[in-house]
């Protein structure tokens, strides 16, 4: 299976006509994804990519069945394209957009709350499940289709994450970023969970980084909810506190914000903790194979 | 992005946030001028800069005569302030704000912020007020009270009761600091602020709440409407270097180390260091070139990092998803050209177009040492370092 998308997912993108969703909806086509349309107000009518394009996130649901959405819009528009999403009822939302207003993602939470939606992002490469199904920017080729979950919250991390194990023979699953802002969608734990129910996931590599209590409480959750093993990591041993490290959520707040103690944390909560970021494909290799 | 104390009073002030009458003054003279204006017996005399710890480091002075404030400007006006939270160098006080001193009973915290636990808006206060609310918090934590904020119905007033009364607010005060909590979060709301701080709120003379200090800070990405937040940005403020950066949309930190960085994503620019620092070496920087980075912004990173004179070698590591590593490569051809670099460049590219970025550096006459992936970066950089003269 994989989790959030597969290969039969019907995707749109929001933002369709622009340039970059233009550019990764060909990318993500051309590697099986099943793009069934998109929105662009105003141009609704059109044909892009020869997919129909609509006004209305409603209009593409009702006319092409539509399950996932890809959100392209600048940020500020960002909050009401979520909402607007939502209210059609698209299962799995990805919000490629990097900026979001943080007041605007407490307002988009707050109206997911009883919508039974998983919001992915913002300021997120997006969810591949390779070979199946992309919706982001990722640069496909890095990916191979196996059984390794990975879930993080910088992209080009994720890249180079998923670019060490693909060197070792390691294949993944499905590969989610959360995005690197202080309120999002999906947290650790939600994709973990998923991971964890998935029959075709073996095993998982979360990868974090300095900020907010996520990784520590996805470990513990793991403790007492996971059985597949667990390597993780978090960026930012040598980022100096109180400075903001280019994420709007980076920053180290207090004493046990640190990389270092998050890390110290997860080890003691059983997670098999990566120190040194070059070493996570030979970490997660050995602790897997 | 931080605003002034007196500013942020200023934005309470707007709001119906009772604030001691105060006057910012750039001169001695103008501060003996505010307190004369202010009337009263006792002033306080307090610097206008960014960082935390003022009182600790001296910027904050009572004074009980005209010439005692011009004494206390004068010994802050034009000087540098060291601070807990400055570094050694201290920061240049510029102006000073001038207050009527006024008879305190006692002191809370009062603060707002957005909680990424909860994921909202959350109201923190405490009866310890005036210290430090982190090490309250670490160490006092049944002396702390949350509240989260519903978005959809906004601060309830039974809330801020709630709040008032666990902090040990009686009789009049609790509709009283009901108000002010409600001034205080419709000011967060409307300006996009990401923290409110008032420490100490402060219970003076006849019984009245009034914040005697003020701290605020706003959400970046959300300047873009809000005009009034925008125009009280104070570049003074801040490191020119970065401040230089942003304007080339490049988000760059100064460190103390001897390796210059120049990566993109703020994940990879943060492991980038951290790789550094686990082979023995010390990060002179953090920079993230950002997604869709042209030739002219990496030559623009090159011109940041290379003003910092501790840097001895320059790590470029890019992992292109939504950049291309041909137009990276372009970018470090043409920054060898127009910077005459005189320390060694270590290159790891990898992701979309690697091949065409790869050639680009390879048909290039410069030195450049191809790494061909983060340890290897990592181990070439230290490397290199060991092998050239200090």
């Amino acid at each position: 299976m994989s989790v959030f998308v597969h290969r039969d997912t019907r995707v749109i993108l929001q933002g369709f006509t622009g340039q970059h969703a233009t550019f990764h909806a060909q990318e993500s086509m051309q590697n099986g994804t099943n793009v069934v349309g998109g929105v662009t107000p105003g141009k609704g009518g059109m044909t892009h990519l020869g997919r129909p394009v609509f006004d209305t996130v409603d209009q593409a649901v009702q006319e092409t069945g539509a399950e996932v959405s890809g959100i392209f819009v600048p940020a500020p528009f960002a909050a009401d394209a979520i909402m607007e999403a939502l209210e059609a009822g698209i299962r799995v939302i990805v919000v490629i957009a990097d900026g979001v207003p943080v007041q605007d993602m407490v307002r988009v939470k707050r109206y997911a709350a009883d919508k039974h939606a998983v919001i992915i992002g913002p300021n997120t490469p997006g969810i591949i499940t390779p070979g199946a199904c992309k919706v982001g920017i990722m640069p496909s080729h890095i990916y191979r289709a196996g059984r390794i979950g990975v879930v993080s919250r910088s992209g080009t991390l994720n890249y180079e994450t998923v670019q060490q194990m693909t060197e070792l023979g390691l294949g993944q699953s499905t590969c989610v970023g959360i995005g690197g802002d202080p309120v999002n969608g999906a947290d650790f734990v939600t994709v973990l969970r998923a991971f964890e129910e998935d029959p075709d996931t073996d095993a998982v590599v979360m990868i974090g980084e300095i900020g907010g209590p996520q990784e520590v409480d996805a470990a513990r959750w793991a403790r007492e909810n996971m059985h597949k093993p667990l390597v993780g990591f978090v960026a930012g041993v040598s980022a100096p506190p109180g400075r903001r490290m280019g994420h709007a959520g980076a920053i180290i707040a207090g004493q046990s914000d640190t990389a270092d103690a998050k890390m110290d944390l997860m080890e003691e909560l059983g997670v098999h903790v990566v120190r040194n970021p070059a070493l996570i494909g030979a970490t997660a290799h050995r602790v897997f194979s | 992005m931080n605003i002034h104390e007196y500013q942020a009073k200023e934005l309470l002030r707007e709001y119906g946030v009772r604030v001691p009458p105060g006057r910012v003054a750039h001169t001695v003279d103008n501060a003996a001028t505010a307190a004369e204006e202010l009337g009263g017996e006792r002033w306080v005399v307090k610097a206008q800069i960014h960082a935390g710890g003022r009182g600790k480091g001296g910027g904050i002075r009572v004074a009980g005569s005209i010439d005692e404030v011009r004494h206390c400007a004068d010994q802050l006006i034009g000087r540098h302030l060291v601070t807990p939270q400055t570094g050694a160098a201290g920061r240049l006080v510029q102006r000073v704000l001038v207050e009527r001193a006024c008879r305190i009973h006692k002191e809370f915290y009062l603060g707002l912020v957005i909680d990424r636990g909860t994921q909202r808006i959350t109201v923190i206060a405490s009866e310890a007020g005036g210290m430090d609310i982190e090490e309250v918090a670490a160490r006092h934590p049944g002396r702390i009270v949350r509240e989260a904020v519903d978005p959809a119905v906004g601060l309830m007033d039974f809330q801020c009761r709630k709040i008032a009364a666990k902090i040990g607010l009686t009789g009049r005060q609790i509709p009283e600091a009901t108000k002010l909590m409600q001034a205080l979060y419709r000011c967060f709301r409307d300006n996009d602020a990401l923290l409110a701080e008032i420490n100490p709120l402060a219970v003076v003379d006849e019984g009245q709440l009034m914040a005697l200090d003020a701290k605020m800070s706003f959400d970046g990405n959300a300047l873009y409407r809000r005009e009034q937040i925008t125009a009280m940005r104070d570049f003074d403020e801040e490191d020119p270097k970065e401040v230089e950066a942003t304007g080339h949309g490049l988000n760059y930190i100064a460190l103390d180390g001897d390796v210059g960085c120049i990566v993109n994503g703020a994940g990879l620019a943060m492991a980038t260091m951290d790789a550094i620092s686990f082979h023995g070496g010390k990060p002179a920087n953090f920079l993230d070139v950002g997604g869709g980075a042209s030739p002219e912004k990496v030559e623009n990173a090159f011109r940041i990092v290379l003003q910092d004179p501790s840097v001895r070698i320059i790590l470029v590591n890019i992992f292109a998803g939504i950049n291309r590593c041909d137009w990276i490569a372009e970018g470090l051809v043409q920054a060898m050209r127009d910077l005459k670099i005189g320390v060694p460049i270590v290159v790891r590219l990898a992701g979309t177009n690697v091949d065409a970025g790869r050639a680009i550096l390879a048909a290039s006459a410069f030195p450049f040492i191809m790494a061909d992936n983060l340890d290897d970066a990592a181990t070439r950089v230290m490397a290199t370092l060991r092998a050239a003269p200090a």
